[in-house]
């Protein structure tokens, strides 16, 4: 008998996707001993003792079984309640479904909307996952790449040029992984007034919408005239309130679309994790503290690591949102990865190279400040000294 | 800002004026201003690292002790306080709410010690009605440090 290769069965377009280059940057760190790492994209924080407690407290109760598809009632009401007092978005439990993670909510809403030959909008650099789902769906990422001179925001220019009959949806990823960009009310009103008179739905990606600096609140497009029926908005618990583990996010979205987005996510998944959910409503009723603190956390390392790359001479545009900052490294005369990968191999820093987030990422390598002060400032120096070996040798 | 220099130091005494400064958004020398200013006027009272000394070889013995206490006429329980922790052994001096008045907390080298110094240096002064001796077995957490278990960074490596 032949011998049966079962792996050349598998989905083309699966096999076809490029492997993650973070993967391989990793996978050699992961050989290395004493590694200090910036390059983990999660809250270093674990969950607020009040929220894991009431995870505990609804598997003494026996709450073990499956929800409604849709989540807990009374979690899809305080997701409503919380979008209001934060954000000021006005939705009902109707427009709300309880996903595992914000993911799955990106994953359902392409799926939901994608029809082969259609044409998916991503801006980049950006979160890896928004191109390659859109392909399985058998459309075409059409990516506009984001410019550092533009803070790396999206521009109405350069979004109308990226539009033809068939693109379908905008993938909106404010605030940024990984350049931590953000937009402002003006900026958002400007894209919105471009998406208006077309028939594109928009895909806002605002997991990251409460860590925000610069005493701006979040803004999301929904909240704009007309904005709300064409647009599905993806959060969720991992990065608010350190929650990753969990698994739970969710999806606003118009009645009818959040309808079809719930009997996707009933055929494959069923319902989120109910321990998480029961979890979920005390962040959301009782964590809005927990956020702040947090958040002022992030702010103190946000400000430390950007001062120590800008004092390097490696230019770091002012992160506004998310958990990241991302330097330009092209004055060290190396690429995104081999810098990665000789910093990593010389100082034993793991940093992620920009490239890994589309091409206009090359050049720039992320940072992530979820590791305390003193971790941060220990990467700095390693840094440093990389850098200074670099100008002497190119004296020499 | 003030109190947030303070609380940043609370968790981390060895953050320098230079970071604190970057934290904060403002200058070196505004945070060193404030810093003497809090040490001038007693509000940053000193500094010292958390040791579990229960993982050294340092034998070392904690107690809890609860006085009830006679108030002197005009001058209440200060002057009290004051003859109990001027003692070395004596770590902490509380004037509590409550079934008693003053809560101390005293080191020894061993229970005997401990007990001794109770018995011999407390119980005898003329305003102390009564005493109780509480031992601590073992130390979970003190000032917001965990002493028994240790957090690791158990992140895991995705693919953003």
């Amino acid at each position: 008998m032949k011998e049966f290769r079962p792996e050349t069965q598998l989905n083309d377009t699966l096999t076809s996707l490029p492997p993650s280059g973070i993967r391989r940057l990793f996978d050699i760190a992961s050989k290395i001993d004493g590694v200090i790492s910036l390059g983990i994209g999660e809250p270093d924080f674990i969950t607020p003792w009040h929220i894991r407690n009431a995870g505990i407290r609804s598997l003494e109760k026996g709450k073990t079984q499956y929800t409604a598809n849709s989540g807990l009632a009374e979690l899809r009401r305080e997701v409503t309640v919380y979008m209001k007092r934060r954000f000021g978005l006005e939705y009902t439990e109707k427009n709300v479904l309880i996903t595992v993670g914000g993911s799955e909510a990106i994953d359902l809403a392409m799926r939901a909307f994608i029809k082969p030959g259609d044409e998916v909008i991503v801006p980049q650099p950006s979160f890896v996952c928004y191109g390659p789902l859109a392909k399985l769906c058998g459309a075409k990422p059409v990516y506009i790449q984001l410019k550092e001179e533009d803070g790396f925001k999206l521009t109405p220019a350069a979004l109308k040029a990226a539009i033809t009959e068939k693109t379908k949806l905008l993938v909106l990823p404010f605030p940024n992984n990984p350049t931590g960009s953000t937009l402002t009310g003006a900026e958002l009103e400007a894209i919105a007034e471009v998406i208006r008179d077309t028939k594109i739905i928009v895909l806002s990606d605002e997991i990251y919408a409460e860590l925000t600096y610069t005493g701006q609140r979040h803004r999301s497009i929904a909240s704009l005239p007309g904005m709300k029926e064409r647009t599905v908005i993806v959060s969720g618990f991992s990065k608010a309130y350190a929650m990753t583990g969990w698994r739970l996010g969710y999806a606003l979205a118009p009645e009818h679309v959040c309808a079809a987005l719930t009997k996707l996510h009933q055929y494959a998944i069923m319902c989120a994790p109910t321990a998480s959910q029961y979890a979920a409503i005390e962040a959301l009723s009782a964590g809005d503290e927990d956020i702040e603190e947090m958040r002022r956390e992030y702010n103190y390392r946000r400000r430390l690591i950007v001062k120590g790359f800008n004092d390097l001479g490696l230019k770091c545009t002012e992160p506004e949102g998310a958990l990241y900052c991302f330097p330009n490294i092209t004055s060290s005369g190396l690429g995104s990865e081999d810098f990665c990968e000789q910093l990593l191999s010389e100082e034993k820093i793991a940093l992620v190279p920009g490239n890994a987030f589309g091409e206009s990422g090359e050049g720039f390598v992320r940072a992530s400040y979820a590791y305390s002060a003193d971790h941060i400032k220990k990467a700095l120096e390693g840094v440093a000294r990389f850098l200074e070996k670099r100008k002497g040798a190119n004296r020499l | 800002m003030d109190n947030e220099i303070l609380e940043l130091l609370d968790k981390d005494s060895e953050l320098t004026a230079k970071d604190i400064a970057v934290m904060l958004n403002t200058t070196e020398e505004e945070v060193r201003s404030q810093i003497d200013r809090f040490k001038a006027e007693g509000i940053i009272v000193g500094k010292k690292v958390m040791i579990n000394w229960r993982k050294t070889s340092k034998e070392l013995v904690t107690a809890l002790i609860e006085l009830k206490v006679t108030p002197q006429f005009g001058r209440g329980f200060d002057q009290i306080a004051e003859r109990f922790y001027q003692y070395d052994q004596v770590k902490s001096v509380y004037l509590m709410s409550g079934t008693y008045d003053l809560a101390l907390q005293i080191e020894g080298k061993n229970l005997n010690e401990v007990a001794l110094f109770v018995a011999e240096k407390l119980a005898p002064m003329e305003a102390v009605v009564s005493t109780a001796t509480h031992f601590v077995l073992k130390k979970y957490k003190e000032d917001g440090i965990m002493f028994e278990s240790k957090q690791t960074d158990d992140r895991q490596v995705m693919l953003f």
